[in-house]
Parts: C-alpha cells; sequence; structure tokens
C-alpha cells in the first residue's frame, strides 16, 4: 500500500462534491496543473464529514478551478499528519495554505 | 494496608480535579474529538497553571527538579487528570511536563548534559525503541537490529515498529544486538539522534489510537559513538529496571481515571434516560452494570495504590506492578464497554469521548506489555525464576 494519497483528481466543483459520502477522512486540493495547495481533514466535527468539508472548500475558492481527491478514513488525524509530513519530505515545504496553519508540533517522515 | 488519603494529597487531587474540569474540558468542547495538542497559547497557560500548582515535572525524580510526590500521590493524580477525552494518551495535553525517559536518570554525566538536562527543559524530545516487526512480548529473543563496533564507534542496522513520537523526537533510545551469542546478555542500549545518517521514520503506523500515532524506524549503516552507549554494553535490560517497573504503577492509574469519568457518566445517564416508562436506573439490568463497573474500578483502585504504597515503602512491587497493570487494563476496558452499552447509540458517537477511551484502552492492554507477559512476569515471581 501506497503512503502517498495517488488517486486521480476530480475538479473541485459543487455536483463532484455532491457525488461524495459523509464520511470523515482527508482530502488533498490542487491547482489546475496538479500543484497541492492545501492537505485538508474532515474530522469529527464536521456535520456532513468529506462533503461539506470539500463543499466549504469550493466556497472559498469560488471562481477559480481547483481540483481535489479524497480518501475516506476514520484515522483521519494520523493520515492528515502523515499526509503533511510526505509532502514535507517531498517538497522540502508544506502546501502553501498549509504553511499558515501548521500543527504545533509536526514530525519529519523519510519515507523509502 | 491503609488508602485513607492525608489532607495534603487531599488538597493536590482536589486542585488537580478542578483544573480538569474547568480548564482542560471547556478547552476539549473546541477541538476535533481525536486531537492531542491545543495551541501554543493555551497550552503556555495551562503550563503556567500546572506550574502554580507546584506540580510541573509530574515524575520526574525530586532529584532532577520534578515535585516532591510519592509514587502514591503521583497514581492519585493520573487518575484524575485522564479524567478527559484525550485523557489517556495525551493526559492534560501534557500540561503537567514529560517526565523524560527513565533510563536518562542513569547515564553519563555527559549524557545526562546532552540529552536528559534539555528534555526536562523541554527543549528535546526523545523516542523509546525497543519492539521489532520480530516481536516486542520477548525482546530479548526478538531483537534483530545489530551493533557491531568499529573503532569508537558502533554501526546498527535494523528496524523497529510501534515507535511512538520518533517522528518527532531529536534522538531515541535504541536496543540493538551486540553479542548474538550470548542471548539477553548480549543486548546494548545506545542514544540515537534523529538527525545521524542512515536514521530513518519510514512511515506512520495508524492504530486504533488514531490521533496519537506510532511510526516505523529503519537503521542504515547508523554510526553511532561509543560515548552514545546508556549503562553498560550487553547489559541494555539492567538500565533502569526499577524505574521502568514504577512508572508501570501511575500508567496503570492512568486507565481508571477514564473508567471513573466513565461511571459517572453512566449513572448520571440512567437516571434520566427513559425507556418502556421508566429510567434505566430502575432496571436491574442496568445496575447490575453500574454495580459491575463499581467492583472492577474498585479492585483495580485498591492494586494500584497497594503497588505504589509498596513501592515507596522501599519493598519488593514487581508482582504488584504487574497485576495493577492488568487489572486496570482490563478492568477500565470493561467499565467503558459497558457504559457504552448504558449510552446506547450515543455511546459509540464522537460526541461523547466513551468511543475514544474503548479504543484507546484496548491498545492498553498490549502496550507496555501485553496481559500476558504481566501474567508471566507473576507466575515468575510466584513459582520461580526458572519460568518461560
Ligand atoms: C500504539 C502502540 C504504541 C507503541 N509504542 C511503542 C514504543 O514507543 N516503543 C516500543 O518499543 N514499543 C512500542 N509498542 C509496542 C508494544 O510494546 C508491543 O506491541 C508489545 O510489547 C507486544 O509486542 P508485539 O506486538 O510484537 O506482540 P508479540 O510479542 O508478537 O505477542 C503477540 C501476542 O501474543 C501474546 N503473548 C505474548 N507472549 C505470550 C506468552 N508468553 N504466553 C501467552 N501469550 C503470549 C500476547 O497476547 C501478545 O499480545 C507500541 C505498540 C502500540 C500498539
Amino acid at each position: 500500500m501506497s503512503i502517498r494519497l495517488e488517486k486521480h483528481w476530480k475538479p473541485l466543483t459543487l455536483d463532484e462534491v455532491d457525488l461524495l459520502g459523509r464520511e470523515l477522512g482527508v482530502y488533498q486540493i490542487a491547482d489546475e496543473d496538479g500543484v497541492v495547495q492545501k492537505i485538508g481533514y474532515a474530522g469529527g466535527k464536521s456535520l456532513f464529514g468529506l462533503k461539506s468539508a470539500l463543499e466549504k472548500e469550493f466556497h472559498i475558492r469560488e471562481g477559480r478551478p481547483h481540483q481535489f481527491r479524497c480518501e475516506v478514513t476514520m484515522q483521519y488525524m494520523s493520515r492528515y499528519e502523515e499526509l503533511l509530513m510526505i509532502h514535507q519530505a517531498d517538497h522540502h515545504s508544506l502546501p502553501p495554505e498549509n504553511e499558515e496553519d501548521r500543527p504545533a508540533r509536526l514530525g519529519a517522515l523519510n519515507p523509502a | 494496608m491503609d488508602f485513607s488519603l492525608t489532607e495534603e494529597q487531599k488538597i493536590i487531587l482536589e486542585n488537580v480535579r478542578r483544573f480538569v474540569r474547568e480548564e482542560i474540558l471547556p478547552l476539549e468542547e473546541k477541538l476535533d474529538p481525536d486531537a492531542t495538542q491545543v495551541g501554543p497559547q493555551d497550552q503556555e497557560r495551562l503550563v503556567s497553571k500546572v506550574k502554580d500548582m507546584g506540580l510541573y515535572g509530574l515524575g520526574i525524580p525530586p532529584e532532577f527538579g520534578g515535585p516532591e510526590i510519592d509514587t502514591v500521590t503521583h497514581s492519585l493524580i493520573a487518575m484524575e487528570t485522564s479524567q478527559h477525552r484525550a485523557g489517556l494518551y495525551a493526559p492534560c495535553y501534557g500540561a503537567f511536563g514529560g517526565a523524560g525517559l527513565a533510563q536518562l536518570f542513569e547515564a553519563s554525566a555527559a549524557q545526562k548534559e546532552k540529552y536528559l538536562f534539555p528534555t526536562l527543559r523541554g527543549e528535546k524530545r526523545g523516542f523509546f525503541a525497543l519492539t521489532e516487526p520480530s516481536g516486542g512480548s520477548d525482546p530479548a529473543r526478538a531483537i534483530q537490529t545489530r551493533a557491531v563496533r568499529e573503532g569508537d564507534d558502533w554501526i546498527l542496522n535494523g528496524a523497529k515498529i510501534f515507535i511512538s513520537g520518533a517522528d518527532k523526537a531529536d534522538y531515541g533510545i535504541v536496543f540493538a544486538r551486540t553479542a548474538p551469542e550470548k542471548g539477553r546478555n548480549g543486548i546494548t542500549c545506545f542514544i540515537v539522534e534523529r538527525d545521524m545518517p542512515g536514521f530513518h521514520v519510514r512511515r506512520v503506523v495508524h492504530t486504533l489510537r488514531s490521533a496519537h500515532y506510532a511510526t516505523e524506524l529503519q537503521f542504515e549503516d547508523v554510526r553511532v559513538p561509543h560515548d552514545n552507549v546508556l549503562g553498560e554494553v550487553n547489559q541494555g535490560f539492567a538500565v533502569a529496571n526499577d524505574r521502568l517497573s514504577r512508572q508501570r504503577i501511575p500508567y496503570a492509574a492512568g486507565c481508571l481515571g477514564a473508567a471513573i469519568r466513565a461511571q459517572e457518566m453512566s449513572i448520571d445517564y440512567v437516571k434520566l434516560r427513559e425507556t418502556f416508562g421508566a429510567p434505566l436506573a430502575t432496571r436491574q439490568s442496568v445496575q447490575w452494570m453500574i454495580v459491575d463497573n463499581e467492583i472492577d474500578i474498585r479492585t483495580a483502585r485498591w492494586a494500584v495504590l497497594d503497588a505504589a504504597q509498596k513501592a515507596d515503602a522501599g519493598e519488593p512491587f514487581r508482582t504488584e506492578a504487574a497485576m495493577a497493570k492488568l487489572l486496570a487494563s482490563e478492568g477500565a476496558g470493561r467499565v467503558v464497554d459497558r457504559a457504552i452499552q448504558m449510552h446506547g447509540g450515543y455511546g459509540v458517537t464522537k460526541d461523547l469521548p466513551l468511543e475514544r477511551w474503548y479504543r484507546e484502552l484496548r491498545i492498553r492492554r498490549i502496550g507496555e506489555g501485553p496481559s500476558e507477559v504481566q501474567r508471566l512476569v507473576m507466575a515468575r515471581d510466584l513459582i520461580g525464576q526458572s519460568l518461560h
């Protein structure tokens, strides 16, 4: 199993988001070129899980086309931190929108 | 056995209880149900309140700057600090300070200067790496990580699994085989820095304890100076044995905090919730769940305090500590399971802390030595050392 999120990107539109389940999980948002802008999670406090989290992401960016991919997981918190650490290992920085809101203590991974 | 509390203990516990209820619970309302961290400002405020109580550095021996607290009082405090959602693995979000790794209190003066003191000041973090893919219950046989002497250095090769916090640490205590022919007396304890070339944190190991993950480590020709050997070469298991057994007592007490809170929640709930025209509290099957919870809690509490008293009195306490760990981890698991049953559907939602305690208590029956290994420890003491 790959530890990276490698699903196909989908356009961040309300129609696509509407097809999502209401489960908890993690997601990535990328610009049109597939450059990851943000890693996020739909946690236990989200109203309708991934659906409502990604709807919120859509509204924040309305007018500017973006893409998303997500993964349903109950271990959203450790998976979220893992995805941040993998991104940091691969790109030597966090996605731009996560830089502004770093977890208080983020570890460092050195994936094979 | 006299388990009555002294006046000083009563005041300390009252203060800690108020701290948990007035500072931690309201903060937790706003956090994700799986959170293990609070923001830096909240953290600072919580730590300063704990310092005002004179309890910062709980678990640090007084000669290293920790509070003058015996094992009984420490255990009683641990029963309070775990009475919130994150309380099992992040009691009070770390506001009572980290005690550091027990082995480092017996390190050389230079090692203490480099690793222990910065850790106690909160400037450095350590991890503890014993378990390997080949097993954790019987590390003396399972350890395959090798360390070979080369001049003034040791070269480490191997892997570790389920290691908590290695990705966030500056250094770790790593057990490796240095004399394969000597079995248990051929394991050495090393201090490995995470910046040493060849040291890798390969992946997060996702478990039921979702917010506070473990990691998998790999050592590829990691060159560790001989000065970083902790204790004697080939005597890795001899370092801090007594301290490690002692730590197991407040660890057991921590399981009980969640159970005590779950029981309080259950008693409140069954008085209010009605089915078939009467409160749940009037049903005998529900009353028995409450009673069985109380039996589990009190039995484990006595075992914890008995072990703590013996440790404080300088008497042998290995069997008692193993019994306390076993009774508290298993008993608390049953208590939370019954509490969930009494709460019905709400019990398994993330609206209540019960589901997190349920998941995390399951790990407590495995971590720090599974129940079967605790029984083995007791059997060795009761029947004799020659058991395998
Ligand atoms: C979330 C988490 C965090 C952890 N953090 C750390 C850490 O920071 N550092 C670290 O070094 N380790 C850590 N561990 C590892 C933990 O200590 C081991 O999982 C534990 O010691 C058991 O080892 P094992 O998993 O290899 O099981 P095994 O040793 O393979 O045993 C499997 C099962 O067999 C049973 N068993 C074992 N021996 C006997 C026997 N003699 N008789 C009967 N039954 C027996 C037990 O039920 C045991 O659970 C962590 C584990 C978890 C789950």
